[in-house]
């Protein structure tokens, strides 16, 4: 589904990602970890199209069709699905209202009519169970006031809405607590599938205990220095990332 | 001959064109107005107050100064201007001359919405009592259109009577064949405890240079609610210069709600002045510019007496050359304790070429008071942009819901649910998107 070939980034002039390879196929859930600075949010954003961030080698496929040269949202209408760690406020504009745009959007882009209201209003009731939110959540200004929980919550529900092939979750675990987290994680694997991919993006162990990955790549100074199964995410949480750089240096 | 020079020496044929159908304080006021036009001329830069804004583009015009010709316009010509959808009174002015058969108007026991002219020609004790008291007119433009207004609306609203109906003003221009100059003049009273809202645009559908020079007077009663909106999306051949007086009375509100779209250079002059206690003034304001536009807002509150509040909410997204002033003075007078004035403008510029020039004054000799005043200058933010875009929703769209997001609290004082709509839909459309764009927690 995605295939990442020696990729190269640079943000105003400096190389963050140094030649990374990832190939991610339907059904999987990968994990990458690794301590701050090495390059996952640059790698996370880049896979969605963010253009402040330059690629000056490699190849991102996603299906099979390059997409380097696609914009955020001709990305997202592909399938891709980028949650971020920081979702931004934006006042005056309701929960509502903005997933119904981005939907009808994104049918627009694949020649569908707009979602009738009704189906949309039920579809929304269906997700908005899913992660335990309330009604009143809805008509409220995007992320405006939210709490970190509420606003990762909305960030899986976005994603339970617009139903992408790969979802890149960066940081999501990042400002909950153990409760806002098993809703979380319980969205998440509610909505994952075989036909589907899942891209965890953390720096601990913890939400790999809820969402169980099938591989973990450790990234370190912008390359994938090392790949293994779930029990490497547990090697990494007892002895932390300086045994990886011991071992890169050795 | 160049314009000024024209309006000067045209005066003596107009006056007796009029063949002395109009009472002689009528005919006093138009020569003292003459006077003063004579003796200022148009404003130019050298004029403080005109610092920022040239009119010497918009005056260099051969215009017409004879009374235009009602087109035979129809109804369905007018309606896409109009706030439709829900039962008005309308009064409609084509090539700024009054159109009874496009007009809706009336005459009641507790109001009425009627044409200027008529009460130009009676002797009506309301006019004579406000007509040329609200307005300054030692201001040029004031003057030049106190000698020659002849067109506009009069509405009257007796003590304690509410209009039943949104009263929508129009002025349309779609004579092709002549630059046109018109000088129009509004007068509307609400008497204690009444209320009325009333809609005004200006508009031209040909592309002929058109000149507006507009004054309206407005009286507010005491305990009594006011709503003016004014839709000025006009096309890049025109000039708006409007000149609005708004005199409160005791525990009174009243509201100035600006749409600034378009035209080639709109300038928009606006007084309160607070006769009585306890009495608030709105005034709101959404500009949105591009092409080369020019939009100047000036006003002037005067808080004359205590406890008063004054809001001023001004907000501007200026694209490509487009230009903005913003110029609030706030006076708060020694008597004038208790006062609470409160001034905003914040500003978007989309491109390097658009430009806003922002200048509050707040003058104050009182020294129990809360004033405050607050400008910001802006760009779109891009991380918004790409959680947008990264949910599926166009940078166009994404920015639209940014921009709306920016300028929409300027809506929050709209109460007629028609009224907003179509407001919000002439933003969007001005937007140029097909958003459903709705008010949230603004």
């Amino acid at each position: 589904m995605l295939k990442i070939q020696d990729l190269k980034v640079e943000i105003e002039g400096k190389e963050i990602i140094k030649g990374l390879n990832l190939e991610i196929n339907k059904g999987e859930v990968h994990a990458i970890m690794g301590p701050n600075g090495a390059g996952k949010s640059t790698l996370s954003a880049v896979i969605a199209g963010r253009e402040e961030y330059e690629v000056t080698a490699g190849t991102i496929e996603f299906e099979g069709k390059d997409i380097m040269d696609l914009a955020p949202e001709e990305r997202a209408h592909a399938g891709v699905f980028l949650s971020f760690q920081y979702p931004v406020e934006i006042p005056g504009v309701s929960v509502t209202n903005f997933i119904k745009t981005a939907i009808n959007e994104s049918r627009k882009a694949r020649g569908l009519e707009p979602m009738e209201a009704k189906d949309l209003l039920k579809l929304m009731r269906e997700k908005q169970q899913l992660l335990a939110m309330d009604k009143t959540f809805m008509s409220r200004s995007i992320n405006e006031g939210f709490s970190g929980g509420e606003k990762k919550r909305n960030e899986i529900f976005q994603m339970a809405m617009l139903d992408p092939k790969l979802a890149i979750l960066d940081e999501t675990d990042s400002g909950l607590d153990i409760d806002a987290l098993k809703i979380v994680a319980n969205g998440v694997n509610k909505l994952k599938n075989q036909d589907n991919a899942v891209m965890v993006i953390t720096h601990y162990q913890r939400l790999l205990d809820h969402i169980i990955p099938d591989f973990v790549h450790v990234l370190f100074d912008g390359k994938i220095v090392k790949s293994g199964d779930k029990n490497l995410a547990l090697e990494l949480e007892e002895k932390g990332y300086d045994w990886i750089k011991q071992e890169i240096e050795a | 001959m160049k314009l000024q020079e024209k309006l000067i020496s045209s005066f003596d044929t107009f006056g007796k064109s009029l063949n002395g159908s109009e009472t002689d304080s009528l005919r006093k006021l138009r020569t003292e107005g003459m006077e003063v036009f004579k003796a200022k001329g148009f404003p130019t830069t050298k004029d403080e107050e005109w610092k920022y804004t040239p009119l010497n583009k918009s005056i260099k015009h051969d215009y017409d100064l004879a009374e235009g010709f009602g087109s035979d316009m129809k109804s369905e010509d007018v309606d896409p201007f109009l706030c439709t959808g829900i039962d008005s009174y309308k009064v409609v002015f084509v090539n700024g001359v009054f159109n009874v058969s496009l007009s809706n108007i009336t005459s009641q026991d507790k109001f009425f919405v009627s044409h200027l002219k008529d009460a130009f020609e009676g002797d009506s004790e309301i006019f004579n009592k406000y007509y040329g008291k609200l307005a300054d007119t030692q201001q040029s433009m004031v003057a030049l259109n106190t000698a020659y207004a002849q067109e506009g609306a009069f509405v009257y609203v007796k003590a304690g009577a509410v209009v039943d109906k949104l009263i929508q003003i129009i002025y349309i221009n779609n004579d092709g064949s002549r630059a046109m100059m018109n000088q129009v003049r509004n007068l509307f009273v609400v008497e204690d405890r009444a209320e009325v809202q009333i809609l005004e645009r200006h508009q031209s559908l040909s592309d002929a240079s058109v000149f507006t020079n507009v004054v309206t007077e407005t009286s507010v009663g005491n305990e009594a609610h006011f709503k003016h909106f004014k839709v000025q999306n006009d096309r890049e051949t025109t000039t708006l210069v409007d000149s609005t007086f708004v005199k409160q009375g005791t525990s009174s509100s009243a509201l100035v709600d600006t749409f600034a779209f378009g035209g080639e250079l709109t300038r928009n002059n606006l007084h309160f002045e607070f006769a009585g206690e306890h009495a608030e003034a709105h005034m709101d304001a959404i500009t949105l510019l591009k092409g080369s536009s020019v939009v100047d807002h000036h006003t002037f509150v005067d808080h004359a007496v205590p406890n008063c509040q004054s809001n001023q909410l001004y907000k501007g997204i200026y694209d490509e050359q487009s230009k903005g002033v913003f110029n609030g003075k706030v006076m708060v007078r020694k008597d004038a304790q208790k006062t609470n004035a409160f001034q905003q403008n914040n500003n978007l510029l989309l491109t390097d070429d658009a430009v806003i020039d922002t200048k509050p004054q707040l003058e104050i000799f009182a020294d129990d008071v809360a004033c405050s005043h607050g400008c910001t200058i802006g760009q779109l933010d891009d991380e918004a942009l790409f959680y947008m875009q990264s949910r599926g929703i166009p940078l166009k769209e994404a920015k639209a819901f940014l921009m709306f997001a920016f300028a929409g609290d300027t809506l929050k004082n709209i109460t007629i649910p028609e009224l907003k709509e179509q407001l919000i839909n002439l933003v969007a459309c001005e937007l140029k998107v097909d958003l459903e764009l709705n008010e949230v927690n603004l």
